[in-house]
Parts: structure tokens; C-alpha cells; sequence
């Protein structure tokens, strides 16, 4: 599966590693949370990148103790209409200031990213090869966004104002 | 008016040419029907029985008369010669093909029009008042921050895939005309003791299979908090709605299951944790909506004109004007309703011609502005009290003074089972047939005040569950059948209406229904007292006995 990253096509480093499965010696892995749960330390002392697939449906509570260790968080999406990957990948990043890699996994098109991006999402493991070579025209859709998020893009309403302002500057 | 700005125009281009690029995709076979599926209904495209329908939305329900000649436009070139106004101020085109559907948008994207979340599950057009801004007696205008949470909730990268639809209503009028207690959010405008702008935000209402009238989570909210506010209880419904099961996904049912007070208690932990996340709404931000929307420059006009004097001679012309004609803020004006339910019509159309000579007589006679009501009637906010007369002329020419609003034969109708594939029976020719039986204006205005709704399957699009009197069709053994209710309201007491019996078949509905109004006329203990209010004082039994008691 192509995998997108700050942008471009990447090769992914992070090997998927099933429950039960073994751990590879080195190497980055990405393990579920339950096998993650079970016994960090153990995982965290390993030579490699450690990343965790973390569920739609559980709680971040587990997995907060734990960010700043990791290298990566991968969130899930089923179907592309289950949304709530999204309020966990902005809880994430502007409530518990995550700044690892954010990846989003599942059922991933072309027209998720612009949403993704600005929730948060950084590495895409996109379904379809089109989608993945279409990404950096698709993020160029969108201009205007109408609400803030922790991405930084100004908002519609605070371009307005700050126009505004340098408008009733220049008087 | 709200004017767009550039930044507005941009954002809705930007989503007519990514919608291009999906139908594209789909054409082409890259994207799957089941896909695409999800893609077009965020649009507004649902596939009916015998076509693609497509619902533009009208947000807050206000129009410009050159966005009322385009959707006109839209009927004509790329539709059958009309459209469908909606109970949450949309239109919908029943005949629209998909190939054609860019352009139409397109079209309609040069006048600030758009479709965008008109379905899907996500945040529906943000509704409110259809007289919000001319209504005596209100707040202030909602439309500032139906605006507002419209643009905040528009393509919001966290709440674009909702376990379910969502839909959001403000008044800010004593009188709720805008339903906001079968709202997913319904926020009442009011002032706290303070004198500060608020909101009393009301969550959980909706009707569909399993009905609920909205419960309060919080008594009051500062104008400036409302968007943090919103977006707590839709982090909490995000994560926390079932999606399970369709029909147990509103978040109605997360807010039953967990109790409001649970439900509001989580909302209020989400609330404090958000913190400053830059949804506070300081004095300046909103100024800035509210200076991008226009107000006519009203003329100082006498109360009671010449022209209405003279007209008070004309019978019809007074009948229609104590129906249609209410009360404006500013003296001298009027608030004029347009009915779309003529005797034998089907409720909530209007044809390309209608809409064209309506954005004409706006021009004329209400500074350009026209109103879509919950009801499917049009409004015209802003009509001088002595262009009355001639005005009244112009829309019976047009078929549209039919002088029942508010009354027996203003039905409110879904599309039903001549072009819906949810439903279960026919709502149109009930409507269209009970409007006949009511034709007598005398009579309905006898009957005064009362609201039929009539919905074609358990979704309720019709809103029958909050209908004086309530029509659901059901199937059985493949006949349509008829359940009935009574003692519905959606306004400020909003309450669900109690079945009155076993369901009857098609044939029989309109002689129930007279049987149930004339049992009403027997029982009420005075002429003033509603439908409503006689079906509270007495319950429904002694209606039951008069109507069953023969069949």
C-alpha cells in the first residue's frame, strides 16, 4: 500500500507486526495496542521505532502516558465514513501536543486528505495508487477554510479582520 | 442579506470543481458506487426512485431575488419546470442528471448558492426564523449567528463524518418558528440577567422512528462561546454515537441512553478541557458577520394607509390579507407569506414561472429579499402596507393568495412514495386530496388554526409526529395504510401527537380526518380555542369515541 508522507511518496520503515507475530530484532514496527499495553517497556527498549495502531473506539487515556516515546501513532478508519479517528487524531495533537508521526490507516481516499491534514494526520496509507500520486495536487483544493485547527491555517473570519485592520491602517 | 465576499465565492468554486472531479471519478469507473455514495449525498445528490434528486440549500432561509431567478434557472435547464421547497429550508430537484450536475452547481455557485452537507452525515444547513430580522419583538437577528455556526460547521475537517446527519436551529422570537426543540441543536437567542447575549441550547430532539423533543443541556451561553460550545457536544457525539445501527445513531438516542444529565456532564468536562482553542467569538468577529448583512432602508410610512383603507371593500382581498399578512417591526410594513399549497397541489412546489414572477415582485415590493418558511411557504419580508393591494392581485394571477396559511390545507408533505425509494406510502395525493375536502376557505377559516403533516414512511420527513394532526403511511400486506395522530405541536411547547386509532387504508384517510375535525368543532368550549388546545384539555379519547365509535 502507497504510502504518503509529509507530502510526497515515501517507503514505509514501519513494518506491521500482527499479535502473536514476532517482533524483527531491529527495525521500526507497528504493533496494536493491546500488544503495545501489554508490556511497553519491553517494546520501548527494543532497537527500533516503536508505533501503535490505536483503535476508533477506545479511550486515549492509555495511550497519553506513553506519546512522547513513540515514534509513531497510526489511527484507524475502517470506512472512510467512520469519522471518529479524526477528533482523536486533533485530540491528540492539540490537547496532548503529540508531534510523532500521525498516521492514518484504513479505508483512505483522495478526498479524506484535505480533512486529514488539518486534523492533524502527517503519513497516509492510501488504498489506491491514484489517490496517493493525486496528494499533492489534491491538498491544493482548499484556500479557504472556514474553522480553526491545530494546522495553523488562518481562518476565513481572521483573514477578514486582519484585512480590515490594514485597511483602517492605511486611512 | 448576507453578502458573500470573495473568500466565500472561493471556498464554494473550490468545492464545485471537487465535486466535478468526484463525479469524474465516478464516470470513469475510479470510484465504486458505494463510494461515491458517500461523496455525492455530502453534495446533496441522493438516488430516488426514478432519478437523482438534488437539494440546494438556502441557508437560514433567506434568498436574494437573483438567487431565486437562478434556482429558477435550474428547474428549467437542467429539471422539469420546478422544485420542491423542504421543511429545512431546501429546495430539491427530482429530475436532475448526474453528468449535468457540475454545471448546475456551477451555475448556482455565481450567485452563492450551494449544496454543500444538504445530506450525509454531517451538519445539515443551519435553519432559523423565516421572519428572523423583521419579526416585533425579537432578540436580534439570528441570521448573524445562523451565519456563523453555518460557516464554522461548512466542510469542518473534524465533523464532516458524523455517525449521523446533523441539524442545527436558532430562533431568537418568543414564538419558535423554526422548530428548534426536533432539532439535533436547537438554540434560543435570550438575554440573561446581565442584559448579555446568550443561548438557551437545547440537544437531542429529532423526529424519525423513534421521536424526542429536545432537552436543555444548558440554560445559558454567551454569544461568544456558542462555536466552543458546539463543537464540545459534537466532539462527545462524534466519538460516543453509536454506529452500530442506523436508526440508533442520532445523537437523540446517545443523549436517551446516557441521560441528559450524563450527556451534559461530558460536554461540559470536553468543554473546559478545549481550553483557548480559538473559537471564542470576541466583539469584533462577530461585528464582522453582522456588517456583511444589509437591511433595507425602510421609508418612514403611515400604519394605516390610503390604499389598504380602500382596499378593505374587496372581500378577498381582505380575507387573504388577516390570513397571509403579519405584523412587522417597523411601522408601515407588513410580513407577507406566500402559500404553496394550492387547492389540489402538491405542498411545497413551485414552478420555474412562479419563482421568476416571485423574484419579480420581491424587486418590486420587498427590497429584493424573499423568505423559505419551515412550512414550505415563501415569505416577503419587507412589503410596504399600501403596496398591499396590488401585491395581493400579482399572486392570485400566480395562484399563489390561496388565503390558508396556517390552516387546515397548509399541509405539510414529503415527497412520499411517487418519487421517494425510503417510502412505505403515498403523501402527496393525501395532501392533495384533503385539500380538496377543505377547499371551502369559510370552512377552514371556521376551523381555524391547524397543522396536518403527513410523512410516507417512519423517517418523518413530513414531521408528522408534531402535526395537529399527524398522517404516517405504513405498509401492510402491500397496501398503504394510514396511522393517525393528534395533539402534535413543533413550536415552543413542541410536544409529539398521541395515536388516535388503528390505522386506516388509503381510501379512508380523508373522511378520518373529517371526521376528526368536525368531532373537534362538537367538542371545543369556544371558537378561539385551537385544535391543539382542545386536544390538551380533553385528551384524545373523547375525539377517538366520535371518530371510531362508527367504523
Amino acid at each position: 500500500m502507497p504510502l504518503v508522507k509529509q507530502g510526497r511518496l515515501t517507503t514505509d520503515l514501519f513494518v506491521h507486526v500482527a499479535d502473536g507475530a514476532e517482533l524483527p530484532g531491529d527495525g521500526a514496527v507497528l504493533v496494536t495496542a493491546e500488544r503495545f499495553l501489554a508490556d511497553p517497556e519491553a517494546l520501548l527498549r527494543r532497537g527500533g521505532k516503536v508505533g501503535v495502531i490505536w483503535p476508533n473506539n477506545r479511550n486515549l487515556d492509555d495511550l497519553v502516558p506513553h506519546l512522547d516515546r513513540l515514534a509513531s501513532v497510526a489511527l484507524v478508519f475502517p470506512t472512510f465514513r467512520d469519522g471518529r479517528a479524526y477528533s482523536q487524531a486533533r485530540l491528540l495533537r492539540e490537547r496532548y501536543g503529540y508531534d510523532g508521526e500521525l498516521r492514518a490507516t484504513g479505508q483512505i481516499l483522495r478526498d479524506q486528505f484535505v480533512f486529514m491534514t488539518r486534523a492533524g494526520f502527517d503519513a497516509f496509507e492510501v488504498k489506491k495508487d491514484a489517490d496517493a500520486d493525486a496528494f499533492a495536487q489534491t491538498m491544493k483544493r482548499y484556500s479557504v477554510f472556514y474553522q480553526p485547527t491545530g494546522d495553523g491555517r488562518v481562518t476565513a473570519l481572521n483573514r477578514r479582520m486582519q484585512l480590515r485592520h490594514s485597511e483602517s491602517a492605511g486611512q | 442579506m448576507y453578502a458573500y465576499d470573495e473568500l466565500d465565492r472561493t471556498l464554494i468554486n473550490e468545492r464545485v470543481s471537487e465535486f466535478r472531479d468526484q463525479v469524474k471519478r465516478r464516470l470513469s469507473g475510479e470510484l465504486t458506487e458505494d463510494e461515491f455514495k458517500i461523496l455525492r449525498l455530502q453534495n446533496g445528490v441522493y438516488l430516488q426512485l426514478h432519478a437523482y434528486m438534488f437539494r440546494v440549500a438556502i441557508p437560514y432561509g433567506t434568498l436574494s431575488s437573483k438567487q431565486l431567478r437562478r434556482l429558477a434557472h435550474v428547474a428549467r435547464r437542467y429539471d422539469r419546470g420546478y422544485g420542491h421547497f423542504t421543511t429545512r429550508q431546501n429546495i430539491q430537484f427530482n429530475w436532475i442528471k448526474l453528468a449535468e450536475l457540475p454545471d448546475a452547481l456551477s451555475d448556482l455557485a455565481e450567485v452563492g448558492i450551494h449544496a454543500m452537507q444538504t445530506s450525509g452525515n454531517n451538519m445539515r444547513n443551519v435553519t432559523s426564523d423565516q421572519w428572523a430580522g423583521v419579526a416585533p419583538g425579537e432578540i436580534e437577528d439570528p441570521r448573524i449567528w445562523s451565519e456563523l455556526i453555518r460557516q464554522h460547521t461548512t466542510l469542518h475537517p473534524e465533523f464532516s463524518f458524523l455517525p449521523r446527519k446533523f441539524k442545527i436551529a436558532i430562533t431568537a422570537a418568543e414564538h419558535d418558528r423554526a422548530a428548534i426543540k426536533i432539532h439535533d441543536i436547537g438554540l434560543r437567542l435570550h438575554k440573561n440577567a446581565d442584559g448579555e447575549t446568550g443561548f438557551e441550547v437545547l440537544v437531542g430532539g429529532g423526529l424519525g422512528r423513534t421521536p424526542f423533543i429536545a432537552k436543555t443541556i444548558k440554560p445559558f451561553v454567551p454569544g461568544r462561546d456558542i462555536l466552543s460550545y458546539i463543537e464540545a457536544i459534537l466532539r462527545v457525539y462524534n466519538q460516543y454515537g453509536r454506529r452500530d445501527n442506523i436508526y440508533k445513531a442520532r445523537i437523540k438516542i446517545l443523549v436517551h441512553e446516557l441521560g441528559i444529565e450524563k450527556f451534559a456532564k461530558e460536554v461540559e468536562e470536553e468543554w473546559k478541557a478545549m481550553g483557548d482553542v480559538g473559537l471564542t467569538l470576541d466583539h469584533t468577529a462577530i461585528e464582522e458577520v453582522r456588517s456583511r448583512f444589509s437591511y433595507p432602508a425602510y421609508e418612514k410610512l403611515p400604519h394605516m394607509p390610503d390604499e389598504l383603507k380602500q382596499a378593505a371593500h374587496d372581500k378577498l382581498f381582505e380575507r387573504w390579507r388577516k390570513n397571509s399578512v403579519s405584523a412587522h417591526k417597523v411601522q408601515g410594513y407588513s410580513i407577507v407569506t406566500l402559500s404553496l399549497k394550492p387547492v389540489g397541489g402538491p405542498p411545497g412546489d413551485a414552478t420555474a414561472e412562479q419563482m421568476d414572477a416571485v423574484a419579480d415582485l420581491a424587486d418590486k415590493y420587498s427590497f429584493g429579499e424573499i423568505r423559505v418558511g419551515h412550512e414550505q411557504n415563501l415569505a416577503l419580508p419587507h412589503v410596504a402596507k399600501r403596496d398591499l393591494p396590488l401585491l395581493f392581485k400579482a399572486l392570485d394571477r400566480l395562484g399563489l393568495a390561496t388565503p390558508n396559511v396556517n390552516l387546515v390545507t397548509d399541509i405539510i408533505a414529503c415527497p412520499g412514495l411517487d418519487y421517494c425509494s425510503l417510502a412505505n406510502a403515498r403523501s402527496i395525493p393525501i395532501a392533495q386530496e384533503l385539500t380538496r375536502r377543505f377547499a371551502n376557505h369559510d370552512t377552514a377559516d371556521l376551523i381555524g388554526r391547524l397543522h396536518i403533516n403527513i410523512s410516507g414512511c417512519i423517517n418523518a420527513c413530513g414531521h408528522h409526529h408534531v402535526g395537529h394532526i399527524g398522517i404516517l403511511g405504513v405498509e401492510k400486506n402491500g397496501e398503504e395504510f394510514y396511522q393517525i395522530t393528534i395533539g402534535g405541536r413543533a413550536d415552543e411547547n413542541a410536544q409529539l401527537g398521541t395515536l388516535i386509532g388503528p390505522a386506516v387504508p388509503y381510501a379512508e384517510v380523508a373522511d378520518v380526518i373529517e371526521d376528526i375535525v368536525e368531532a373537534y368543532l362538537a367538542l371545543r368550549d369556544r371558537p378561539e380555542e385551537l385544535f391543539v388546545d382542545t386536544v390538551k384539555r380533553l385528551g384524545v379519547e373523547p375525539i377517538r369515541e366520535r371518530v371510531y365509535a362508527t367504523r
